[in-house]
């Protein structure tokens, strides 16, 4: 497997070919590994009830995957088939163990909020699944942008879940409240301040919001499951 | 009383699945049929039932800050907690490649239907989250026991449930693109609400 993918990387591949880009471009949209691979949903959706929060955890995840993708793919020769999961394990909880402690340092309101699903990212399936499939058989930087393309594309519709639910769920985006800026709430009927929406601030807003997402991406991509 | 309390609430009011969001990847990928959900069901329930009171021990006894007394009082000072996730994710891993060999020897029927999903407990975010949770919690050895396994309980009864409901589904005319993940996740969400009734009970 591992010689086959190599031979056809000719070594004057420019820096960034057209395959290259199409490793980091293909994550975004055909091959999301949220809406297509069904990779990192726990995670994905149990922290989206704020942007912040989120924005926190698409960068720590995105992190740990590149980083993670680049080790294992410099020591993908050295570690024995039977073992491989206990030695990806053990590289993704390091990365992870050394995230969270920056986050305790530098951002603690921040790491509070996220409590466990730092830890989880661990096991989150993305990483674990982008490392089985790609960076075990393939280079160094080729397994980078792999793991960067998958990254952002991990980003975008988590991004996209939190706005709805911080939208509709508390009516502001990064704790701006929206409604009460725009002067909807004080002209409205109720004359008050935005109502929290509980269906959105729980996780039953996240499911519906990201099966709708499937669906509006689904449509545009003329892709049908079986 | 106080653990059958533990446990009734960790089944239905804290459920993995509804509540917490854990365990979704297999959870969506393992639910297409009945009998196949119910192994992985039991397997979750097995490997939490061992890995939450396994890392209750590690954690009372190795990682918190002055847990290696019992070696000498010297090392009362020595916090081991940044060890927490490599220790327990080692645990599980090795708790899961257990399960794997004993399924194999005693019941090859049952090994060969579940496949590739049998190692895939390892990396299965209920297992963490609710040895983490335990932590948190603050837990004693007793009710770690019933939390583990009361937590798979809760697991296995959303997994059948959901998998009940996509057998049905097949039979229904989904819009194309909403066909598969997109329809499961709405069934979810709905899933969701209904578990959102328990909440009212307090315990």
């Amino acid at each position: 497997m591992a010689e086959t993918t190599i031979a056809k990387v000719k070594p004057s591949e420019p820096l960034l070919s057209k395959r290259r880009k199409a490793l980091v471009n293909d994550p975004l949209n055909s091959n999301n590994p949220i809406t297509i691979q069904v990779l990192g949903i726990c995670s994905a959706l149990a922290v989206t009830t704020k942007m912040e929060p989120t924005f926190v955890m698409a960068i720590a995840v995105t992190v740990v995957l590149t980083a993670s993708n680049f080790i294992i793919s410099v020591i993908r020769n050295l570690i024995p088939t039977r073992i491989r999961i206990i030695v990806q394990l053990a590289v993704i909880a390091t990365l992870v163990a050394v995230v969270d402690q920056v986050l305790k340092a530098y951002f603690y309101d921040v790491s509070k909020l996220l409590s466990v699903f730092v830890g989880l990212i661990i096991t989150n399936c993305i990483v674990m699944g982008r490392l089985e499939a790609y960076a075990m058989g393939n280079k160094p930087y080729d397994s980078v942008l792999d793991g960067l393309g998958n990254g952002l594309g991990y980003a975008w519709i988590i991004l996209t879940v939190a706005f709805f639910r911080e939208l509709f769920g508390s009516g502001a985006v990064f704790g701006f409240k929206v409604f009460e800026a725009i002067g909807i709430s004080q002209t409205g009927w109720t004359g008050a301040a935005f109502p929290t929406n509980g269906l959105m601030t729980s996780p039953v807003g996240a499911f519906i919001i990201l099966g709708i997402i499937i669906w509006v991406q689904r449509y545009f991509n003329k892709y049908t499951e079986h | 009383m106080e653990l059958i309390n533990l446990g009734i609430k960790s089944i239905f009011i804290e459920n993995m699945v509804f509540a917490y969001f854990l365990g979704m990847c297999s959870f969506l990928a393992v639910s297409k049929k009945v009998s196949t959900a119910m192994g992985l069901g039991a397997a979750v329930i097995f490997v939490l039932t061992i890995t939450v009171p396994l890392s209750w021990v590690l954690q009372e006894y190795v990682l918190k800050e002055g847990a290696l007394v019992w070696l000498s009082p010297t090392l009362a000072e020595v916090n081991l907690e940044f060890l927490q996730f490599i220790t327990f994710i080692a645990t599980i891993a090795a708790t899961v490649q257990l399960v794997e060999m004993v399924v194999e020897k005693v019941s090859p029927t049952l090994y060969s239907s579940l496949g590739i999903f049998l190692p895939l407990i390892a990396v299965n975010c209920a297992i963490l989250g609710s040895c983490l949770f335990m932590v948190q919690r603050d837990y004693t050895f007793s009710e770690a026991v019933v939390f583990g396994f009361s937590s798979g309980i809760g697991w296995w009864l959303a997994i059948i449930a959901l998998a009940a409901i996509r057998e049905r589904l097949k039979y229904s005319n989904v819009p194309a693109p909403l066909r598969g993940l997109g329809i499961t996740m709405i069934l979810t969400g709905l899933m969701g609400i209904a578990f959102m009734s328990f909440m009212g009970i307090t315990l």
